[in-house]
């Protein structure tokens, strides 16, 4: 019974013509239907739960988006209503602004710290196996406990980190956390401390596609590390940097739980990103029916930006 | 001329281990102090100038959290929900990763490509909806809602077809030859050949469902349902002037993970290059 499920993908590669078949039953329809069904089973369990966990809350989100659904329950429709009244919130401007603030100091210092561990790493010193599970190690720590280390960490009087820094320079020194100025540069800190580790070693396994003749044939011809690293290193990474920087950008613009652990936003609203938004208007206020307005804008977000570093990548392929 | 390279060279790789060294001590910093503060009273963890070596050594911490906080109720807690989330995760993980890797159907391709366009939907955008969904079958505030959330990611799928393509088609052949279902060829054949990656995964889902905050933030209200990471976070809120019994709980929170980071190193890493190289 086993033996009838044959995979009959290249069946029609011989170029036969169909006629020939014989014509007392049709085998490969059936075939091709019972295999059908066997790769449905496969993925059906898994595809199950992802469907109405992920997906349909995903198609959801917009329906809610225009309803007026709140606390009791009752979601009327109201169209693009929620959306007019995004608009003219102060408080969203705030959270939009905050969320951009950290993607464009978060992506770059991640990729230029990252990159620069994975180099180091690569440059096959002794100790370096014990240096990857080093860098690694923040992004396997929870980050409820990551987040009251650095908070104790960056204690404006008495924490480590200004006792540090005030052996070096006099005058006032940064509150960072209690700091409305100064709380954001600390998240985006402890972000990136978190994560380049994860990021390092993607670029550790790209930099193991970079042909070593080419550097061979580089230094042969006078080129010196600087000119190496950025005409041989960095085009063969091509492929793993375009990975990286989308994964990093999405990480970014969805941060949530390290700024909602470490900050809650806050002082004041210095450190509201979008994430938080959401969950405060729709958890906390109960403004469901907004909270999925917002939470609409930031998936268009993070599609865009998809898109467009796909887009971006593919011309420069071309 | 053949002097001057090699001293230079030297000198070269001397400040690369300057360098290694700095940059480890920078990562570890925090990870030290943390350990140091739970060993301390709490008037000697914020000291100037910083006392590096407690005295005396406080073990006392590690006693006084166990009664303080509710430890054992939020490790069990974790315990269930991490272990049930990981099996899922890696069973149908893999079981549906064959169906994409090794069998043909129509729209396979658009499936696997919905599946990792979520990799770019942050849950912030769908958590609402998605709570609304779980409350209405009665399962907000039981264990069951995180189980669900965690069990069914695309990263799972993704890893595991990653590494099947690698099994070549050859292998599948002879064995549909020989007799075996496609069932049997997932169970006898590609299981087996997949350890290493099924350990990744494994490895990966454990400490990603350990270490979930938000989930358990927005789903468990009863104490006594509590993960270890909602506890903590809520033991900081009540004891906030408690430094040190603070870090004694966050060391004990990291130290599990720790353990099985460093036993599955090797898999972790491995799990991470797959899902990256190809991207």
């Amino acid at each position: 019974m086993a033996t009838s499920v044959v995979d009959d993908h290249d069946s029609g590669a011989l170029g036969l013509p169909h006629p020939v078949q014989p014509p007392r039953r049709r085998p490969r329809a059936s075939l091709k239907l019972r295999n059908a069904l066997v790769g449905w089973t496969f993925v059906l369990p898994n595809f199950a739960g992802f469907a109405v966990l992920t997906l349909i809350p995903v198609f959801l989100l917009f329906y809610y988006s225009m309803t007026s659904w709140n606390i009791f329950g009752n979601a009327d429709w109201v169209g693009l209503e929620n959306y007019s009244r995004l608009i003219g919130d102060k408080s969203f401007h705030v959270a939009l602004g905050n969320t951009f603030y950290y993607a464009a100091f978060h992506i770059p210092l991640t990729i230029a710290a990252s990159l620069g561990l994975a180099l180091l790493l690569n440059q096959k010193l002794r100790g370096a196996a014990f240096f990857r599970t080093v860098a690694f190690f923040p992004y396997i720590t929870s980050i409820v406990a990551i987040a009251v280390v650095w908070n104790m960490l960056f204690s404006p009087e008495y924490g480590p980190i200004n006792q540090f820094i005030g052996t070096f320079v006099g005058g006032e020194l940064p509150g960072w956390t209690v700091s409305k100025d100064w709380a954001m540069p600390a998240v985006i800190i402890v972000g990136t401390w978190r994560y380049m580790g994860y990021y390092m070693l993607l670029f550790l396994a790209g930099l193991q596609t970079v042909p070593a003749e080419l550097h061979e044939a580089a230094r042969i011809d006078g080129a010196g590390v600087w000119q190496r690293f950025w005409n041989v290193t960095l085009p063969c990474l091509r492929p793993t940097m375009f990975f990286v920087t989308v994964m990093v950008t999405i990480e970014s613009f969805k941060v949530f739980d390290l700024i909602l652990v470490m900050t809650e936003g806050g002082p004041g609203q210095s450190t509201l990103v979008l994430s938080q938004y959401i969950w405060q208007k729709g958890f906390e206020q109960f403004e469901l029916g907004y909270a999925s307005s917002v939470a609409v804008v930031l998936f268009l977000i993070c599609i865009a930006v998809t898109v467009v570093q796909f887009l971006y990548n593919k011309r420069r392929d071309a | 001329m053949t002097t001057r390279p090699t001293a230079l060279r030297n000198t070269g790789r001397i400040l690369l281990y300057v360098a290694m060294t700095a940059a480890a001590a920078g990562i570890l910093l925090p990870f030290a102090w943390m350990v140091i503060s739970s060993l301390k009273t709490n008037n000697q963890v914020f000291t100037a100038p910083i006392e590096w070596i407690p005295d005396p050594f406080r073990w006392r911490n590690y006693l006084d959290i166990w009664i303080k906080g509710d430890m054992f109720t939020w490790l069990r807690n974790t315990m269930t929900v991490s272990v049930a989330v990981t099996f899922l995760q890696v069973t149908t993980g893999s079981f549906a990763a064959y169906g994409f890797a090794k069998t043909r159907f129509p729209g396979r391709d658009a499936l696997f490509l919905l599946y990792i366009g979520t990799i770019a939907v942050p849950w912030a955008s769908y958590m609402i909806p998605q709570f609304q969904m779980i409350s209405s079958w009665g399962l907000a505030n039981t264990l069951y809602s995180i189980m669900l959330l965690q069990a069914f990611g695309a990263f799972g799928v993704f890893l595991m077809k990653q590494y099947y393509e690698s099994i070549p088609d050859s292998l599948c052949e002879a064995a549909r030859i020989d007799g075996l279902s496609e069932y049997g060829i997932w169970w006898r054949i590609m299981l087996p050949l997949s350890v290493p990656a099924l350990t990744s995964l494994t490895i990966i889902t454990f400490v990603t469902t350990w270490n979930d905050y938000l989930g358990p933030l927005i789903y468990l209200r009863d104490r006594e349902l509590w993960t270890i990471q909602l506890g903590l976070q809520r033991f900081v809120g009540d004891y906030n002037a408690e430094h040190a019994l603070i870090m004694a709980g966050s060391v004990l929170s990291v130290l599990p993970i720790a353990l099985v980071f460093l036993l599955g190193q090797r898999y972790f890493v491995q799990g991470i290059a797959t899902t990256g190289v190809k991207g």
